[in-house]
């Protein structure tokens, strides 16, 4: 520091500042590390960063309105929706200038499919009145021409959706989500029986729970004997433990079908040995039941192996130190152990909770109505009603929750407690 | 030990086998009176742990009783025995602070919480941390540690403290002070402390009586001076401090003397420890300072040896030399300024008194 306080610029042997010399031979250390990590770095962006926003941003994007229907929404934009009173004349040629469009691009039916989310019969209007467009007169009046293609042309609501979803982007698919809607008075809830989202959401978040606390219970004593045994018995058992891991996915929820079912092992079992009645045979599988006891064998080495890890650096000593210092087995347990092992529980706890709430296959497979999660429904959208906005916006919010329990358990467990290994 | 209020111990017969097949303490028997600091010293594998180990109730005596106060206590779960232990990593519990360390074993006692805020205040202060109760143990140095480790095993006047290498993990300076600060708590309180180490200095300083294991049995019990100057055996010998070994054979025994012939027929006087008769081979234990330079012909033994190598350290000069064979044969010569000169290659007489050569049982 000396050197430099003088005001002299420190140089190496040949003169060259220090400093820049100094960044020079960084500068090639940090290239050298960019071009290691690149490849990966590519990959990820590529399949995994750009995907993701972009279907975090279908779940607003609405440009299918504006660009179907360009001169309509410009024209529509001056409609009082409130008046009770359907547009002018000027909109319905609008109308029909653009539907002439769509029609010859074969669009309009793509524009009703998307409009029928927000208020069903819309996209039969479309392909009905898409049909009857060449046959309309040229010189108008359009609007009596419409309404004797479909009398919904009249309807004030028709022109009401039309306008709200005009703008290129909307809350509609997040509303939808909530089990909400827009309406002429503004947003409210859906009618109580089309109310499903929020309602799968709960269910999604109770049933990580109750998993996530079965994983604990069932894999807390084994990893804690795991932790406690000599390390060739713990090995062989360790083995054991990971067994599953390397059965195929499919293979092990199939696994408990056959044993979950009605003329399933364990019923069988349970009827044979007179515990049960044929008549009374347990329904444990396409439900909840189901669900849950198949999702807790699943994930339950990701609950053993972070709560082993971390019961391995607890030394033996401090329970036999807090026995000696008049301790019992439990008083040493609960107040020496298991404070030190709370870290491993924290990382299981996340982990088996973060894989389930976003579980799709055994709930898929096992869970019938009953048992099955929110991201079952996000895949029904993305491959059977194509309403990929819908699923963007329930993913969407999938995602928000689970970094919301992340931001929470930081603040209440501290995720630098969090031993993963 | 006038304030002594201690307890006494007494391994009755004790053996311990973790597989059945091997001993790893043989036929223990040993009394330990009230208010005595106890080392138990030796290699490791000798069976010193596992015998603490039996004590504090962590491992089951395979055979034998061991008694607290004259009350068998093999059935007795390690959490009723009130022995306060220090664990060799200190163990002490890292979610908690120093204070909340000191007052568990009161807790776990129901002892009312003024009276634990004063025991604990107090036990520090007997430590001099009296201000470290909010620090976590990972805040305080080894040093630190070790001494909450000590505080917390006597916070709750236990009448029997055990030590199992508590100091292994410290700087040599500082084990040296805190093996005067235990030594000077256990003055104070009284309280009978069974110490565990492999360090023989431990043991010397601050020991009453030191118990020798090798091989599961106890070669030795005595006090540290008699350990060092009368050592019954070889492997006490060459345990306990510098020692020369000189192979020979008993040619002659007169009451507590012997004659021996070494190897290259040098014949010396010893002290018969651990010989029984002639012709018995035997290993002649010399410590190297009580070999002298200045030799007299009143000396028990004379020999001539060559000075292979000098070695200066400060307070005194190493010299190793090459007598009768042996060419290990160390010397430590005082520092007492210059006086005599010795140089490499010289061949010299030494001379030492028959007490301080002990015949003992023969060591290949």
């Amino acid at each position: 520091m000396s050197d430099t306080t003088d005001g002299q610029v420190l140089t190496t042997q040949d003169g060259k500042p220090l400093k820049a010399a100094l960044a020079n031979a960084l500068r090639r250390e940090k290239l050298r590390s960019l071009m290691l990590i690149a490849p990966l770095l590519i990959f990820v962006l590529i399949t995994f960063v750009a995907p993701i926003a972009d279907m975090l941003f279908r779940s607003v994007e609405n440009g299918i309105v504006a660009d179907t229907l360009p001169k309509t929404v410009v024209v529509l934009k001056e409609w009082d929706s409130g008046s009770g009173e359907t547009p002018d004349e000027e909109v319905y040629a609008a109308l029909y200038d653009d539907l002439v469009v769509a029609v010859d691009n074969k669009t309009h039916t793509r524009l009703g499919s998307r409009l029928n989310y927000e208020e069903s019969g819309i996209s039969s209007l479309f392909r009905k009145t898409g049909r009857r467009i060449k046959r309309m007169d040229e010189a108008g009046p359009f609007k009596d021409q419409f309404l004797a293609a479909d009398k919904k042309w009249g309807d004030v609501e028709t022109w009401q959706v039309l306008q709200r979803y005009s703008p290129r982007l909307t809350p509609g698919y997040f509303l939808n989500s909530f089990d909400a809607h827009q309406t002429a008075e503004g947003i409210e809830l859906k009618p109580a029986d089309q109310r499903i989202y929020m309602f799968l959401f709960g269910r999604t978040l109770f049933l990580s729970i109750v998993i996530t606390v079965s994983c604990l219970l069932l894999g807390y004593p084994i990893a804690y004997l795991l932790a406690a045994l000599p390390l060739r018995t713990s090995n062989l058992l360790m083995i054991l433990v990971l067994l599953p891991f390397w059965t195929s996915l499919l293979v092990r929820t199939s696994a408990w079908k056959v044993l979950l079912q009605q003329q399933g092992v364990i019923n069988d079992f349970l009827v044979w040995t007179g515990l049960i009645g044929d008549a009374s045979r347990l329904v444990m599988i396409n439900n909840q039941t189901g669900t849950i006891i198949a999702m807790t064998h699943i994930l339950l080495p990701f609950m053993i192996l972070p709560l082993y890890s971390v019961m391995k650096t607890i030394s033996p000593s401090y329970v036999r130190a807090a026995k000696s210092l008049g301790a019992n087995d439990w008083t040493a347990f609960w107040r020496v152990y298991f404070p030190q092992s709370v870290p491993g529980i924290g990382a299981g706890a996340v982990l088996v909770f973060i894989l389930s709430i976003g579980y799709y296959i055994t709930p898929e497979l096992v869970g019938g109505t009953s048992g099955i999660f929110i991201s079952n429904r996000i895949a029904y959208h993305i491959s059977s009603s194509l309403n990929w906005g819908l699923a963007a916006a329930l993913g969407t919010l999938l995602l928000v929750a689970v970094l919301m329990l992340f931001i929470v358990y930081d603040r209440i467990v501290g995720i630098d407690n969090v031993k993963l290994g | 030990m006038a304030n002594t209020r201690g307890a006494a111990v007494m391994y009755d017969s004790v053996q311990k086998s973790y597989d059945g097949e091997t001993l790893v303490v043989k036929n223990l028997n040993l009394d330990i009176p009230p208010g005595e600091f106890l080392t138990m010293l030796g290699p490791s594998g000798s069976g010193k742990t596992t015998c603490l180990m039996m004590l504090a109730g962590f491992e089951p005596a395979t055979h034998g009783e061991i008694y607290l106060n004259d009350r068998p206590i093999n059935n007795v779960p390690p959490h009723k025995r009130g022995i306060g232990m220090v664990f060799q990593n200190y163990a002490l519990f890292p979610h908690m602070t120093v204070a909340e360390n000191l007052a568990f074993p009161l807790q776990v006692r129901n002892v009312s919480k003024a009276e634990q805020a004063e025991k604990v205040q107090r036990a520090l202060d007997m430590v001099e941390l009296g201000s470290f109760g909010n620090r976590r143990p990972a805040q305080l140095s080894g040093g630190q540690q070790q001494r909450v480790a000590v505080a917390r095993a006597l916070v709750f006047d236990p009448e029997l403290v055990l030590m199992d290498e508590p100091l292994g993990a410290l700087d040599k300076q500082l084990r040296e002070q805190m093996q005067y600060e235990i030594k000077h708590i256990h003055e104070n309180l009284g309280v009978t402390v069974v110490y565990v180490t492999h360090d023989q200095t431990e043991a010397l300083t601050m020991s009453d009586r030191v118990a020798v294991f090798n091989d599961g049995v106890i070669q030795q019990l005595s006090t540290p001076d008699d350990l060092y100057e009368d050592p019954q055996n070889s492997f006490v010998a060459q345990f306990i401090g510098e020692n020369n070994k000189l192979n020979g054979k008993v040619i002659a025994i007169d009451g507590e003397e012997c004659l021996v012939e070494l190897g290259d027929g040098t014949q010396l006087k010893a002290d018969k420890v651990n010989v029984s008769a002639v012709g018995d081979m035997t290993t002649l234990s010399l410590r190297p300072e009580r070999v002298e330079f200045d030799t007299n012909d009143a000396m028990d033994n004379l020999v001539n040896g060559r000075i292979e190598e000098l070695i200066y350290l400060g307070d005194h000069i190493r010299v190793r030399m090459n007598v009768a064979g042996n060419d290990e044969f160390i010397v430590k010569v005082r520092n007492r300024g210059e006086k005599r000169k010795l140089h490499v290659g010289e061949t010299v007489q030494v001379g030492w008194a028959l007490d301080d050569c002990k015949a003992l049982d023969a060591v290949v």
